[in-house]
């Protein structure tokens, strides 16, 4: 055991944080503009981009703060609570 | 070396330049001040090559004290009395992150009511932090135990941070000789500090304070207990080497003054302790069997010194210049407590007094004393504390 607690940055130290989520940012891809300002915003870096600019979104660590939906110029990343689909979610 | 004229606060920043310290953060407060300032010209003057950093309170100079020494940079810092409580969050940080900064802490009355004379209860609310605390009560005696407990701090068993007290004005500002080191001498002591675990680089990069739940967080504690523990051992070490290259030694944890064949001994922190000497000798004269055991280190606390002690003395006048409020005087408790787990019951008299920088002369300290000669005679133990020259 060390003397004090550090750890060395690698993906995924504290697990699945994903699993924290309330709200799943969902994109459509057919309004996006590729302005890459979601991933500019992510608090957790989770947002990575192809070479065009499209983003995915890394639901294996995303927390579902809301940030990119927030940001979106376009507004077209949805928050669709978990359990539910995009109709019916609140 | 080179015997110098100075008050302790100057010669605490020649102890910075001769320990080569690489990074001080520090906010000025009466009677630490002059510390900084002397530090500040120096770096100026190019005496002292190091980083001194201008912050903006006491909280920021722990702080940024704490960041540096986690880049593995030798660190100090100076304050007193209402800085070092504004410090306390850092305190608690510094202690379980393993920084081994030095803190010179120029004891002064906590407010209110205002008052910039030495009382002991800033750093004694301390005492739980984590850090190594030791009172000095020389000029001489200051300097060279700053560039002793960085040797101490840096040890990997210990690896803890240290506060070293002084009284505020009777030593600070106060003009006595001591005898300064060339870093070049220094040097043969005190290599340059090389963290032994953790440090923060961005080569390789560490993430430090990390969630530690109910499963590990008693663990990383109880390695604090250990380091700090430690320190008693390491310090005889430290102590045994400065001797042998300098010359100087201090008396260990705890500086025994004609005590070998005492019935009753007289404990102090700080200048009351080297006072106490004369009271002493003049006592010795009239014919008591007295002794001077002048606390230099109350944490860790050095348990097995008060147990000897306490197995062949007949009673302690423990003297505090600090109080619990609601219970009494924080070591003449210690050593009650420590001495409750052995079968030896010598009279541990507790007194209070010196406060707000009430003067304690050779008369007052052999009054103190005498009260403890009696109790040892009549065999009553008395109150639990007697405040001494209360009006």
């Amino acid at each position: 055991m060390p003397v004090t607690s550090y750890s060395k940055p690698v993906i995924g130290a504290t697990g699945k944080t994903g699993s924290w989520r309330t709200f799943t940012p969902k994109i459509d891809y057919d309004e996006c503009s590729r302005c890459r300002t979601c991933w500019l915003h992510c608090p957790e870096a989770v947002i990575s981009l192809d070479e065009d600019g499209t983003p995915h979104i890394d639901l294996d660590y995303c927390k579902g703060c809301g940030c990119c939906a927030e940001v979106c110029p376009k507004k077209c990343i949805a928050m669709i609570r978990e359990g539910f689909d995009e109709e019916e979610s609140p | 070396m080179k015997t110098e004229l100075m008050s302790a606060n100057y010669a605490a920043a020649r102890a910075v330049m001769s320990a080569r310290v690489e990074v001080v953060a520090a906010y000025p407060i009466t009677p630490a001040t002059t510390i900084p300032e002397q530090i500040a010209l120096l770096n100026e003057t190019g005496q002292w090559p190091g980083q001194f950093i201008r912050v903006e309170s006491e909280h920021s100079a722990m702080f940024a004290c704490t960041g540096a020494s986690s880049t593995g940079a030798r660190t100090f810092t100076a304050t007193s009395s209402n800085g070092l409580l504004l410090m306390d969050e850092a305190l608690h940080w510094a202690a379980a992150a393993r920084l081994p900064i030095v803190l010179a802490n120029i004891n002064r009355s906590v407010s209110p009511s205002w008052n910039i004379h030495v009382t002991h209860d800033d750093s004694m609310s301390k005492a739980t932090t984590g850090w190594i605390h030791f009172y000095v009560s020389s000029v001489d005696e200051f300097y060279h135990t700053i560039i002793q407990a960085f040797k101490l701090a840096e040890d990997e068993r210990v690896l803890m941070p240290v506060m070293i007290n002084a009284d505020g004005f009777v030593l600070s500002h106060t003009l006595s000789t001591y005898d300064y080191l060339e870093p070049e001498e220094v040097d043969k002591f005190l290599p340059p500090y090389k963290p032994p675990h953790w440090v923060m680089d961005p080569e390789n990069p560490v993430s430090h304070g990390n969630i530690v739940f109910p499963e590990y967080y008693m663990e990383f504690r109880y390695a604090m207990h250990e380091g700090t523990h430690n320190a008693l051992k390491v310090y005889e070490e430290v102590e045994r080497e400065y001797k042998k290259l300098f010359g100087k030694y201090f008396g260990g944890p705890i500086d025994c003054y004609r005590c070998d064949d005492a019935e009753v001994v007289f404990t102090s922190q700080g200048s009351v302790a080297a006072e106490a000497k004369d009271a002493i000798d003049e006592l010795r004269e009239e014919g008591y069997k007295v002794g001077n055991a002048r606390m230099r280190m109350i944490r860790p606390f050095p348990v097995d010194r008060i147990r000897e002690l306490g197995s062949r003395v007949k009673g302690f006048a423990s003297f505090d210049r600090s109080v619990s409020y609601g219970y009494g005087g924080p070591v003449a408790h210690d050593i009650r407590a420590t001495m409750y787990n052995t079968k030896h019951r010598p009279i541990i008299k507790s007194y209070i007094g010196g406060l707000g920088g009430r003067d304690m002369t050779v008369s007052d300290i052999k009054e103190v004393i005498l009260d403890t000669v009696k109790a040892v005679e009549n065999g009553e133990t008395g109150p639990e504390e007697t405040w001494h020259d209360l009006r």
